[in-house]
């Protein structure tokens, strides 16, 4: 796909923010599992939620 | 209304009593504006087309300098906590504290710009007007820090993020601050300029104390 | 009659709708983000001044567009907390927050390639990318806030108040940088208008990133969710333990 003489600013563009995003998916993502095992780690210790029981 | 007044007067005598805090703000606008000569080149029409520019930024940064003081001071002693709960309402203390610290720093430094436009080849024509800006455009630097300053209270380097946080709020009086400068030095005269200087500065004097004392009230729970 | 903000106040409740609501938005997005990028480069023509560099506004107006509406968005919450105290307001706050400065950042960045092109140079203080560069400065100061204070509730609340003045202040703030635009520029306000041709894939790409945001914002809002039951548990267990200590473990 031919973009002209300035091509590369126009690839450049839709590089860094789709690697920002993807960056920021991932983030989400990470943190969202993160999260998760620690409650899961909490729950093995015996530690319950007040409105679980 | 007398514990209003009463506080600006004890906030003033307290300034006066420690002396150093006027000093170090003025000694700071002065190292800051000789310092930039000394990095741009003693070209002196280059300097005097910058001068109002290098004056007023200088001018906002060595505000900032004593801006944290002013509720940290008496936070530390519990004294703030006694006027919380004092007969004058926490927007009329916020109030009376950046009133204080407009005169105690803001009114010194609008006085000292115009001694250090002669350091940078400031057009004589400006000189009244530079100085009416200032003193028109410093409440808002005082005011709208008194922000800054409730919402950094408690935090370490507490300096560096009011700084941080309030120099955005700082750009309307900065660029009205400095086109009134300069459509002064030409055919003009007082412009359009000084006068949205003037009414951001009453903005910052309504909305100043009301946010800060938002803050102080979130400070003190 | 329940408001939908009442309805969502509840973490749990807002925690079942956000999973059943995510994977429709995340689609909706992506599909329109494809859509929107098969515009951008097969459907849409160069423009008769850029050339080919217009297709970079495709992404940087979105981008833009995003990094005010999430300061909005921000400034509501703000309001929800310190006026209504709904429980989520903060939530949505401290999620929004990173999210507001990253797309804020990718404005920044693409309006800085979109103008070298054009201008020639890497950074041009016109009144929209000076206006874009202070509205990162607040994102940051939110962000720098936040982080400073250890007290969470204190923070949110503080937070809060910052993000009301800086929203306040916002209108002033734009209104001086394009005067001060206006007093050392002649206009340089490049493509006020937008050739109906390039409407389309312009308002699609918008869409798709709005949809994107809102659910990276659910997202990041279920994790901030998380991240809070992990801390009261944790001080629950600390504070059984202490009680409990006399009697023997279970």
């Amino acid at each position: 796909m031919d973009m002209g003489p300035h091509a590369a600013f126009i690839w450049l563009s839709y590089a860094v923010v789709t690697v920002t995003v993807i960056g920021l998916i991932l983030w989400l993502l990470a943190d969202g599992w993160k999260q998760r095992a620690e409650l899961a780690a909490l729950e093995r210790q015996g530690v319950k939620r007040r409105s679980s029981h | 209304m007398k514990s209003f007044w009463a506080l600006i007067k004890r906030d003033l005598r307290l300034a006066v009593r420690e002396g150093g805090a006027i000093g170090t703000a003025l000694g700071f606008f002065l190292v800051v504006v000789s310092l930039m000569p000394l990095g741009l080149g003693p070209d002196l029409n280059l300097l005097a087309r910058i001068a109002a520019g290098v004056l007023w930024i200088a001018l906002l940064l060595a505000a900032l300098l004593s801006l944290n003081r002013i509720f940290e001071a008496d936070y530390e002693d519990g004294t703030l906590d006694v006027l919380a709960t004092g007969p004058l309402p926490l927007e009329l203390v916020s109030a009376a504290k950046a009133l204080a610290h407009w005169i105690t720093t803001g009114i010194p430094l609008a006085i000292m710009a115009p001694v250090l436009g002669i350091l940078l080849n400031l057009d004589l024509n400006s000189y009244p007007i530079l100085v009416a800006t200032t003193l028109i455009g410093t409440p808002a630097v005082s005011f709208l820090g008194a922000i800054g300053a409730a919402l950094t209270m408690k935090t370490r380097r507490g300096g560096l993020l009011l700084a941080v946080i309030v120099l955005p709020f700082y750009v309307p009086t900065l660029i009205f601050g400095i086109s009134a400068v300069s459509a002064a030095a030409g055919p003009g005269g007082l412009g359009a300029s000084f006068l949205i200087l003037a009414a951001v500065s009453l903005v910052a004097v309504v909305l100043g104390p009301v946010a800060a004392a938002a803050a102080l009230r979130i400070q003190l729970q | 009659m329940q408001t939908l903000t009442q309805r969502l106040a509840n973490p749990t409740r807002f925690m079942e709708l956000s999973a059943r609501v995510l994977p429709w938005v995340t689609a909706a997005s992506a599909i329109l983000l494809v859509y929107g990028l098969y515009l951008a480069f097969l459907d849409s023509p160069p423009d008769y001044q850029q050339g080919e560099t217009v297709r970079i506004m495709y992404i940087h107006v979105p981008c833009a567009w995003l990094s005010m509406m999430i300061y909005g968005l921000i400034a509501l919450s703000s309001f929800g907390l310190l006026v209504f105290r709904h429980p989520l307001a903060d939530v949505s706050a401290k999620a929004a927050a990173p999210l507001g400065a990253a797309f804020t950042f990718l404005a920044l960045v693409t309006g800085s390639l979109w103008g070298k092109p054009m201008w020639g140079t890497y950074w041009v203080w016109d009144a929209r990318l000076t206006s874009v560069l202070l509205l990162f400065f607040l994102y940051l100061g939110l962000i720098a806030l936040r982080s400073a204070l250890e007290d969470e509730g204190a923070a949110a609340k503080l937070t809060a108040v910052l993000a009301l003045v800086g929203v306040t202040l916002l209108p002033i703030i734009k209104f001086s940088v394009n005067w001060w635009n206006t007093l050392h520029q002649p206009s340089t306000d490049f493509t006020s208008t937008v050739d109906p041709s390039m409407r389309l894939p312009l308002l699609v790409m918008a869409l798709a990133f709005t949809l994107m945001f809102f659910a990276m914002h659910l997202k990041a809002m279920r994790n901030e969710i998380l991240r809070r039951r992990v801390k009261a548990l944790r001080t629950q267990a600390v504070m059984g333990r202490d009680r409990l200590a006399p009697q023997a473990a279970e």
